[in-house]
């Protein structure tokens, strides 16, 4: 199943969750927003949330320094 | 009919500046005729706006006003001028936003942090040798007070959380997130886009070291959202925060916020 990530298309396995993805990417989770389908979602959400064929995801990471 | 420090007044062809000084202002030394500084010699000409200013006299709240009126494109300063922005951390991002702002002249800034003053904040934060040890929050807020004392400034002392942000920004119009901490970062965007819609929100995120000025980008996330920054340089061993870089983020994040108030974006 595909769906789509800051605009790309992208191949997922089924039975993924968001959090599962977010580790394959290699992504820190305290560190990511992730937005589906338009909503914000909440850091529990991550590992619950399955994706699904056709889904529409924003991650936006954020590095430290201020 | 000409303008001297806002009232109308009737002048003769031929008047001077020094003239209007010594009927209206005795002892200016500082001549400002429609937003710009002319020499004493200068002849008035009909619907001049004068501005005679004592040096060293520090001006009243509406000659403060007026004078950033007539720096500024008209139509500008009524917008900002009620305007509340809210400013989470004030380091070298969070000081430099605050300190943009004030200088303008927005009506209210909401300023919060938890921190004291440190001896190697110096390199990049608005803040004196003389003010280590304080909390950031009052010594950013006398600072801004030095320079436009008519800027309302509200302060919040202590720790952020994604709990508490949505309550403590309720009223702003424009949130600043000038945060240093990555987790920190993302768990105030979670707050702010979930629980505060419709306030615009302009975060940061990767600014540190020297790297090139030019991959420093203001991002788009959603109507009225921004996030600034080159999202690749961290502040880590090896790559610290300086003053030039993070300047040039902080300065992208106020004048992305300057134009959310003004409606350009």
């Amino acid at each position: 199943m595909n769906v789509i990530i800051n605009g790309e298309k992208t191949e997922i396995a089924p039975e993924t969750t968001v959090e599962d993805h977010l580790k394959h990417l290699d992504l820190n989770l305290d560190t990511v927003v992730v937005e589906a389908d338009g909503l914000i979602l909440k850091q529990e959400e991550y590992a619950t949330l399955m994706l699904k064929d056709g889904m529409v995801l924003e991650l936006i990471r954020f590095i430290g320094g201020g | 009919m000409i303008r001297v420090n806002e009232k109308p007044v009737e002048f003769r062809q031929g008047t001077q500046l020094a003239d209007l000084a010594s009927a209206f202002k005795p002892g200016a030394d500082v001549y400002i005729i429609n937003g710009y500084p002319m020499p004493a010699n200068t002849l008035v000409t009909e619907g001049d706006d004068c501005w005679l200013i004592k040096r060293g006299q520090i001006p009243a709240a509406d000659e403060m006003e007026h004078l950033l009126y007539s720096r500024h494109t008209p139509g500008v300063q009524d917008k900002i001028k009620d305007s509340v922005i809210g400013i989470m951390g004030l380091g070298g991002l969070g000081s430099v936003v605050a300190m943009s702002l004030a200088r303008i002249g927005v009506g209210q800034l909401l300023l919060a942090d938890y921190d004291v003053v440190e001896p190697s904040n110096l390199n990049r934060q608005q803040y004196f040798i003389d003010q280590v040890g304080l909390k950031k929050t009052e010594a950013l807020k006398t600072n801004l007070a030095r320079i436009n004392p008519y800027v309302e400034v509200a302060i919040f002392d202590g720790e952020l959380t994604e709990e508490n942000i949505p309550m403590i920004f309720k009223d702003v119009e424009v949130l600043a997130e000038c945060l240093d901490g990555a987790p920190m970062k993302a768990k105030a965007m979670r707050a702010a886009l979930t629980e505060l819609p419709g306030t615009g929100y302009v975060g940061a995120s990767g600014l540190a070291g020297f790297g090139d000025n030019n991959v420093i980008k203001t991002k788009k996330i959603r109507d009225r959202v921004y996030v600034v920054g080159d999202h690749e340089a961290e502040a880590r061993q090896g790559q610290g925060l300086m003053a030039p870089r993070v300047g040039i983020a902080a300065h992208h994040q106020a004048n992305q916020i300057l134009r959310l108030l003004l409606e350009k974006e």
